[in-house]
């Protein structure tokens, strides 16, 4: 596998030519500016609309300009962005309803597209259990990315009286202080995933890198974070975690830092053990002869090398780190009001289970439809990488 | 034996080892605070006096080393200090609730151990039919799941809609033992659903991982019944990993009680845990992590020194 493709990016695509792109682009932008004016301000229709176009230019650009997949997905994010300026000037007075995260919602479902039409070949073969995985993680992302366009409310908007039941105008319901139910449920969407994520990706930028630096370096730089790492997962991470909250206080940084680090200790094991197999190959060996530095090893040599435990244990420190800020904000000392959050959602409304009503069963159940469908995924991911034939 | 015994010995004095550095931790954790803790408590306001005799009453006043000593050695018997929010003694607070916690888990326990070592030993039986797959997706799913969300279907589904259970187990001890049994089954049952998916998983796997060797294939060659050769030739070599994550699970039951007893307000150490979080009541915390870190430390040794135990080559060396 090529990792330079990745740097090398919008502008190396070889079997392109920029003729095809710009022709691209502009039937894109043209079928945007089409679509934009005429749809006015009917959201679902305008997401639906969103979808196509971004489907369309993705499989025009994966198969008819027979583009280096990376080079496409580049391409597309680069085109987007400029589009998005140009809109903003033609349009300002609808764009003001429509925010920046917007935008990024627009380029997360590109890129989900964009996967799922290069990954085809091997997403026909998956088991119903993975399309499920996927089918509920495309889903989710699709409903962060655009939550601003489908909640009926704003995020901490007090619509009405406290409880009200489910209807026609509030879907699901009032929560105990009268904000809209299903509002703050996508809005959740958005909060509680999107830190869970960002809190996954430091503790493997930290874990990864030090698991690496540990396997390449050996010697003592090995041993002394060997043991720190022994020492701090020898405390269970919820207890932890409580203790050092308590310290610095509960707010969304504090949250996303402790838990990181937590989190880290487990991902610099796996990365330094996957890594210690790879590091003691003869190519390793060869790279160090030919006068290699430390970190052209690790990005060329092993890195390549251990991707797939690396990525099935990102799918599930993710499911780890999500299950465990809702269960900090369950005990209110995770994601602070007014924030929608599913974890303190569940604590706030859990009066109305006990008069029968199973409204607060339903961030509950996002949070653990969305842990499933990870699983399943990575479950498939690891029984693909691993060659099994049963 | 002898090297068992060194193996073991080694074992022990590595987990007093952590213990020791655990506690140092759990300590040092406070002087992280940005000022110290008088100022953290008394707030900006407080006068330079209030603040001198804040830090002489607890000790603040000394050097770090000297505290720590004075605070594990009080720790070692039973002392606890007291805490900020009520001035009561932290060991007092935490006696009838560290007891309680224990109930609770050594139900769940009681449940959950046989049941998942049985559910794990049918799907290794019967692998790659229905129920193997029905339960692989089960319990990956309730793996998956948050505590609350079992907890609060359990409670929506037996307390509200059927009422069988109660849904708030608030035990005290002047219960007599059934009425406190039926309060406490709710959250078990909760506690149980959590770890007998874990649990029995790893046994289905620790067996499948052993009907590939030449010996299990000799017994099935000589005609002996598939459930035969499971409980009686490959059982006892699976036994290491099947003990050493059973225990690793009832480390989990005494660790991972604190959701669970926060849903079903249950008076557990848990539940006094995160109350002083939520109050800041910083020594109580510290006296409950260290409580909890040494039973999980306690435990995964226990763990270790087990599957030692249960490992046939080491129990008889050529």
């Amino acid at each position: 596998m090529s990792m330079t493709s990745l740097s090398g990016g919008a502008f190396s695509g070889q079997s392109s030519p920029w003729a095809s792109r710009i022709a691209v682009a502009a039937v894109h932008f043209f079928l945007m500016v089409l679509f934009l004016q005429n749809t006015g301000a009917d959201t679902w229709a305008s997401i639906g609309g969103f979808l196509f176009i971004h489907l369309y230019s993705v499989l025009v650009l994966a198969y008819w300009s027979k583009m280096e997949r990376t080079a496409a997905g580049d391409t597309l994010i680069v085109t987007l962005m400029l589009e998005y300026v140009v809109m903003v000037l033609l349009f300002w007075d609808d764009f003001r309803s429509w925010p920046w995260s917007t935008f990024f919602g627009l380029v997360m479902v590109q890129v989900v597209a964009f996967a799922a039409v290069t990954y085809w070949k091997e997403l026909r073969q998956a088991p119903p259990t993975a399309w499920f995985g996927l089918i509920v993680i495309m889903l989710y992302i699709m409903i962060a990315a655009t939550a601003p366009i489908i909640a009926p409310f704003g995020e901490t908007e007090i619509v009405g009286s406290e409880y009200e039941e489910w209807g026609e105008e509030y879907l699901l319901g009032t929560d105990n202080l009268g904000r809209d139910m299903l509002t703050r449920i996508v809005y959740g969407a958005r909060n509680t995933v999107g830190i869970a994520f960002v809190t996954t990706v430091l503790a493997f930028v930290i874990g990864g890198l030090c698991g690496l630096l540990a396997a390449t370096m050996r010697g003592w730089t090995d041993e002394v974070m060997s043991r720190i790492v022994d020492i701090l997962m020898a405390i269970p991470s919820l207890i932890f975690g409580l203790l050092l909250l308590t310290i610095f206080g509960t707010s969304v940084l504090s949250l996303i830092i402790v838990i990181a680090l937590l989190d880290s200790t487990r991902v610099y094991r796996l990365a330094r053990a996957v890594a210690m197999n790879v590091v003691v190959m003869e190519f390793v060996e060869a790279a160090r002869l030919r006068g290699e530095g430390l970190w052209w090893i690790i990005r060329h040599e092993i890195l390549p090398n251990i991707m797939p435990p690396l990525v099935a244990e990102f799918g599930l420190r993710f499911c780890f780190v999500f299950l465990f800020i809702s269960a900090l904000s369950f005990l209110g000392l995770g994601i602070q009001p007014p924030t929608a959050d599913w974890g303190s959602m569940v604590r706030d409304n859990a009066t109305l289970i006990t008069f029968g009503e199973p409204t607060p069963l339903i961030p509950a159940g996002a949070i653990a439809l969305l842990t499933v469908g990870v699983n399943f995924v990575v479950d498939w991911f690891l029984h693909k990488a691993s060659g099994l034939k049963e | 034996m002898h090297d068992i015994l060194k193996m073991i010995a080694r074992r022990l004095g590595f987990g007093l080892g952590t213990l020791l550095a655990v506690s140092i931790i759990i300590a040092g954790a406070v002087e992280l605070l940005p000022g110290d803790l008088a100022q953290e408590i008394l707030g900006q306001s407080a006068t330079e006096e209030n603040l001198a005799q804040f830090r002489k009453e607890l000790g603040l006043d000394k050097p770090v080393y000297e505290r720590y000593l004075t605070w594990l050695g009080g720790m070692v018997q039973g002392d606890f200090g007291k805490s900020l929010a009520n001035q009561r003694e932290i060991s007092e607070l935490m006696g009838v609730r560290l007891k309680n916690t224990l109930y609770l888990a050594a139900i769940a326990a009681v449940i959950s151990v046989p049941l998942s070592l049985f559910l794990g030993i049918l799907a290794a039986l019967y692998r790659n039919g229905i129920y193997d797959r029905t339960v692989n997706v089960t319990t990956l799913s309730s793996i998956s799941f948050p505590e609350f969300f079992v907890a609060y279907i359990l409670i929506f589904v037996l307390s509200v809609h059927l009422d069988l259970l109660p849904s708030i187990s608030n035990i005290s001890e002047d219960l007599d033992a059934g009425e406190r049994l039926r309060r406490a089954v709710l959250p078990a049952l909760t506690l149980t659903l959590v770890v007998v998916a874990h649990m029995m998983r790893m046994t289905r796997a620790a067996i499948i991982n052993l009907l590939a060797s030449p010996y299990i294939e000799m017994a099935r060659l000589k005609g002996l019944k598939p459930g035969r050769i499971i409980t009686k030739h490959a059982l006892p070599n699976a036994l290491a990993p099947i003990i050493n994550v059973v225990v690793l699970n009832l480390a989990y039951l005494i660790v991972g009680v604190v959701v669970v007893e926060v849903v079903f307000v249950y008076p557990g150490l848990g539940q006094l845990l995160v109350d002083s979080v939520s109050k800041r009541d910083i020594p109580v915390v510290q006296a409950c992590c260290l409580v909890f870190a040494m039973t999980f430390i306690l435990l995964n040794l226990l763990a270790d020194v087990l599957s030692i135990l249960s490992n046939p080559r080491l129990l008889h060396p050529r």
